[in-house]
């Protein structure tokens, strides 16, 4: 009866959860203090869920792949896509190593800072909206994990770590309109900052007109940001325009495809920048 | 009975959302499986329906994003009310009428949500037409073609058990 009473006035019922909603956002934008109590909750709930949706997914792309299609050819192609990862996380190294050796870095002690401590992630989860870029790794605070660590593939950045809880944590992709990393032109050593363009492109902001920039330039962390060891590839220069201004206007192709990715590394070890700051807290 | 049914297909809707659709979609153009149920629910229910579906599902969107909590929820709960009132109000049984509301709906959806954002100063979307277009037409499709798999299969099953006694016979 109540709720046939409730069906017939749904002005009134429209009007009341809207201005309930209304407040609850009101008492969100008010309060700038970190990660809203609910979200975290709602978060380390369903992160559970999506864990064991996630596995019986992937059990069933297993199967699928693994042994309708072609069995052994794929437990091959897994291998050796294993070892290219590998491989590929070492270059990155490597190229962080050069990048540092290249300039004052030689005076640092390169021990403490050469070998990046990481812990391999699996993704159990993305948005629950497509206006956000998020997607849900299965390590959380219990194997070391905060938030702003920075997030990395074999082929290059991947995101920031924004929600942690206990088993699991939300990681915000660089494609996310509010993502940024201080960024800078291999080649020509320019600096500015890459932005997600909300699609599966990044853009790059803060570059001067002087500079020579042309498509195809390696764009990679500078690491001022205090969030992504430097020297790690962003991506590729797609194109570059006048923007009218002092500044260029320049897209950029991610290195990672964020639409395959099915494992990352979360970078445990801070940045200089970050030790930095963190030491000046104290 | 009927709640239990809406929140079963707003949970499934996230889980898909959360799990599958990243496989299948690529760059901007990205199937919202929870507005497409709140719409469905709205369409076969009437407004209250469709707007508690929306408040429930948006809320659960805002809660698993790193957004403001309820800001999605207002504009589903917004999409949910208007979709059950044309719903009630119009015939809308054939399949070009469907597509447009769900079209209406997503780019409603769109304007409301990256409307408060804007508003707010809490977050900028550059020129975003191209991606709600495109989010609009896949949201449309899906639905109607949802539409149509709901409304065929009771009669396949008939028929596929019709088929079968007249074998015996």
């Amino acid at each position: 009866m109540a709720l046939l009473d409730i069906r017939q006035r749904s002005g009134s019922l429209f009007l009341a959860v809207t201005l309930g909603q209304i407040l609850l956002i009101s008492a969100q934008v008010n309060s700038k203090t970190g990660v809203p109590v609910i979200e975290a909750v709602t978060f380390g709930i369903f992160s559970e869920v999506q864990r064991g949706l996630s596995g019986g997914f992937a059990g069933f792309r297993h199967v699928w792949t693994g042994y309708v299609g072609l069995r052994n050819l794929k437990v091959q192609n897994d291998a050796l896509q294993r070892d290219l990862a590998v491989a590929q996380v070492a270059v990155q190294e490597q190229r962080a190593l050069a990048d540092r050796a290249g300039g004052l870095a030689r005076l640092l002690d390169m021990r403490e800072h050469l070998a990046l401590k990481t812990v391999a992630a699996e993704i159990i989860g993305a948005a629950a909206t497509p206006d956000f870029r998020t997607l849900t790794i299965d390590k959380g605070t219990r194997e070391g994990l905060k938030a702003d660590m920075a997030i990395i593939a074999p082929a290059g950045i991947v995101g920031r770590l924004v929600v942690p809880s206990l088993r699991s944590a939300k990681v915000q992709l660089l494609v996310d309109r509010n993502a940024a990393a201080g960024a800078i032109v291999e080649r020509t050593r320019a600096q500015g900052v890459v932005v997600g363009a909300g699609d599966d492109r990044l853009r790059m902001e803060y570059v001067s007109e002087v500079f020579d920039i042309v498509a195809g330039d390696v764009v990679v962390t500078s690491g001022i940001d205090g969030i992504y060891p430097k020297g790690f590839v962003i991506g590729r220069v797609e194109s570059v325009e006048k923007a009218g201004g002092a500044y260029k206007r320049i897209m950029i192709k991610p290195a990672v495809d964020f639409s395959s990715l099915e494992e990352v590394l979360v970078v445990l070890t801070p940045t200089p920048a970050r030790q930095a700051v963190e030491g000046t807290s104290e | 009975m009927k709640a239990a049914g809406v929140i079963l297909a707003v949970a499934v809707a996230l889980a898909l959302q959360t799990t599958a659709a990243r496989f299948l979609v690529r760059g901007s153009i990205a199937v919202d499986l929870v507005l497409v149920v709140v719409v469905y629910v709205a369409l076969t229910s009437g407004p209250a329906t469709g707007l508690l579906s929306g408040t429930f599902a948006g809320l659960a969107q805002d809660a698993l994003s790193s957004s403001v909590i309820g800001i999605g929820g207002l504009a589903k709960t917004l999409v949910g009310f208007l979709a059950g009132i044309i719903g009630t109000q119009f015939i809308v049984t054939a399949s070009l009428p469907r597509f447009v509301v769900f079209f209406g709906a997503t780019v409603l959806h769109a304007v409301v949500f990256m409307g408060l954002y804007v508003l707010l100063d809490l977050r900028h979307f550059g020129a975003p037409i191209g991606a709600v277009a495109g989010q609009a037409a896949a949201n449309a499709v899906v639905g109607v073609v949802a539409f149509q798999l709901v409304e065929l299969l009771p009669g396949a099953v008939e028929r596929r058990r019709a088929g079968k006694s007249r074998m015996r016979r």
